[in-house]
């Protein structure tokens, strides 16, 4: 494996260099459209060199964009808040849920643990549409079409399996001597979670949590069956953009830059864990 | 305390702290110490209970979702149209018998196969030529394999409007770059002679990074010394690529591939941010046809029997897929 030539170094360059290329730019491509007018993007051939502009943004902000036929209200931002709010929530919720679950599922072994366990995982794969068009019916039953509590809990199919499974994998790997000593020790068993188990455990809570919370942003068609106008994150709010006449491309290239700029960067803070998370902790990184 | 105690002489609070497991002895003196606790039947019925207790408020969720679930089966059993309501009624599989004569069904399967097979075994192939390419740990290999998880981390459905921009008839870059190279009339996803090759790119595009960086991790994981003893003897890389990294690998591979198949054969949002099933039909893979034929046509019954025939395909996949997951898991953690 040591023989490389010169040559075949120059090869595996330019490989990866064209692998780049493809993968790396619609998003720059994107990026650049967010900046310029509608003159500049119609403008044949396309040119890397032009005046930027904020305007596309600014228009973003305020909720007023200029159309072909005059000025238009579109809420982007509110798409914006409502996609951090439900990302949250969900997540903390699958935290409180899944994190004694995967505790439970790596220290004791039940029967129901692993049926549980396995289920979850087996709605990780089921056709999310089979669940969520029966919800639509039963949440205007309920009263929950309008509101963010009856999609938190639909988002726990995204997040809790994913959560569950990372966690019990950061459980099982960390050695129980250290909580059965504290145990003996006359400590009570809430006490031991508390403050043995879970600080251990917090690289992988933490990996878990972010994975969890892009899942739940990045997600599309939950939302975009269950939630009311008021309530749709931006994945439902862009398409919906995109669909209305006469909006300026630069402006639906900037929601797009907004929509995908925090996962983007939470991946780059959290790729550590990618590997992990991705295989729902079938693959250590 | 400090000290590490010896496994004979150790007072009788403390199991001894050895890094593997606990002795016999650490056993049998742990139940002597909670038998000599005055609080034993409480803490005796506390423990049965606790794993229940704490895997309790999940299952509640599961149940929350077997719920509606269940609903779906039954739907699938009736003449149900919302527009309709006067007509509900019970006609047991009349639905399903429905599909094998019809032949919107037939190419609603023809396309979610086909869709699911081109697209996993494209990323497939770009995904392990990738993790070949970056597989030494060098400085440059890394950045370049943690810049590749962007796309992945995009969501799909706005993947599909970045390349939606980018197609754009009127100005699009990919547009003007493919009739700069003669092609005056390539229409993309608006063809539909190109419309699936257009919706199979942008999955290839957001996808590919799963199956490199899992395979990269197990390319990583393998142990060297088949590799050294096959250089020491001057096997050919071929042969070396063929006969030892190939079948390590495999575990890896199917997994991997596994994985996207589920999620492919269910793919919903690129399809639909992209063409809504069409041109015509030739892109209505099962959840955008479901989909339609609930939301456009009111019709409940048909769309939930569409559903139960997707989750019969992807159920039977997953089992095989969770075996093979299992033995995955064994590896980084021991048996769960």
């Amino acid at each position: 494996m040591e023989r490389s030539s010169s040559l075949e170094k120059a090869i595996r360059g330019i490989l990866i260099t064209a692998v780049l290329l493809f993968f790396l730019f619609p998003i720059f491509w994107i990026f650049l459209m967010s900046f310029q007018t509608n003159e500049d993007i119609l403008r044949i051939p396309p040119s890397l060199f032009f005046e930027p502009t904020l305007q596309n943004y600014s228009a973003l902000l305020t909720g007023k964009l200029e159309t072909a036929a005059g000025s238009l209200d579109i809420a982007f931002m509110r798409n914006l808040g409502n996609s951090l709010l439900l990302s949250t929530f969900s997540v903390l919720l699958s935290l409180a849920l899944g994190v004694p679950a995967a505790y439970a599922f790596a220290r004791f072994k039940f029967r129901l643990g692993e049926n549980i366990a396995f289920t979850l995982l087996s709605f990780r794969f089921a056709p999310p549409l089979l669940v969520l068009l029966p919800l639509s019916l039963f949440f205007k039953q309920l009263g929950l079409t309008d509101t963010y509590i009856g999609l938190i809990w639909v988002y726990q199919l995204i997040c809790l399996p994913l959560i569950l499974w990372i966690v019990r994998g950061y459980f099982e790997d960390i050695s129980p001597d250290i909580e059965n000593a504290y145990r003996i020790a006359g400590h009570s068993w809430w006490r031991t979670f508390r403050r043995i188990a879970i600080p251990l455990a917090r690289p992988g809570i933490a990996a878990a949590g972010l994975l969890a919370f892009i899942f739940a942003w990045n997600n599309f068609i939950f939302a975009l069956i269950l939630a009311s106008a008021s309530k749709q994150p931006v994945t439902v709010g862009a398409l919906a953009f995109v669909t209305a006449s006469g909006i300026q491309y630069g402006q639906i290239a900037a929601a797009i830059v907004l929509s995908v700029t925090p996962t983007l960067l939470l991946a780059l803070y959290a790729q550590r864990y990618l590997v992990e998370g991705l295989s729902l902790g079938a693959v250590k990184g | 305390m400090g000290r590490r105690p010896d496994s004979h002489g150790s007072p009788p609070f403390f199991p001894s702290f050895q890094p593997n497991a606990m002795t016999f002895l650490d056993l049998v003196r742990t139940h002597m110490t909670v038998a000599a606790h005055p609080n034993r039947p409480r803490r005796l019925t506390m423990r049965r209970f606790l794993p229940y207790l704490l895997s309790l408020p999940a299952l509640l969720v599961c149940i929350g979702i077997l719920i509606p679930f269940f609903t779906a089966v039954y739907y699938s059993t009736l003449r149900f149209r919302l527009n309709l309501p006067m007509m509900k009624g019970f006609i047991w599989v009349d639905n399903y018998i429905s599909f094998l004569t019809d032949a919107a069904f037939w190419n609603t399967v023809q396309v979610s196969l086909v869709y699911a097979l081109v697209t996993v075994t494209g990323e497939l192939l770009l995904g392990l030529g990738i993790a070949l390419l970056l597989v030494r740990p060098t400085k440059i290999n890394n950045a370049a394999s943690i810049m590749l998880l962007l796309p992945l981390m995009t969501a799909p459905a706005l993947a599909a409007l970045m390349w939606k921009l980018m197609t754009n008839p009127n100005f699009g870059i990919l547009s003007y770059l493919v009739s700069q190279l003669g092609f005056d009339n390539f229409n993309w996803a608006s063809d539909p002679s190109s419309a699936l090759f257009t919706v199979v790119l942008v999955d290839v595009w957001v996808y590919t990074p799963f199956i490199m960086i899992l395979l990269l991790a197990g390319l990583r994981s393998l142990p060297k010394q088949p590799f050294e003893a096959a250089a020491l003897d001057g096997v050919p890389r071929s042969f070396v690529f063929f006969r030892i990294t190939l079948p390590m690998l495999m575990p890896y591979i199917i997994t991997a591939s596994l994985f996207r198949l589920l999620d492919s054969m269910q793919q919903f949002d690129i399809v639909y941010s992209m063409t809504q099933g069409g041109p015509g039909d030739t892109l209505m893979v099962f959840q955008v046809q479901a989909y339609l034929e609930f939301f456009q046509y009111t019709n409940v019954g048909r769309s939930a029997a569409l559903l139960i025939v997707l989750w019969a395909i992807t159920y039977a996949l997953s089992n095989i897929f969770i075996k093979h997951w299992l033995k995955l898991r064994e590896r980084a953690h021991g048996p769960a």
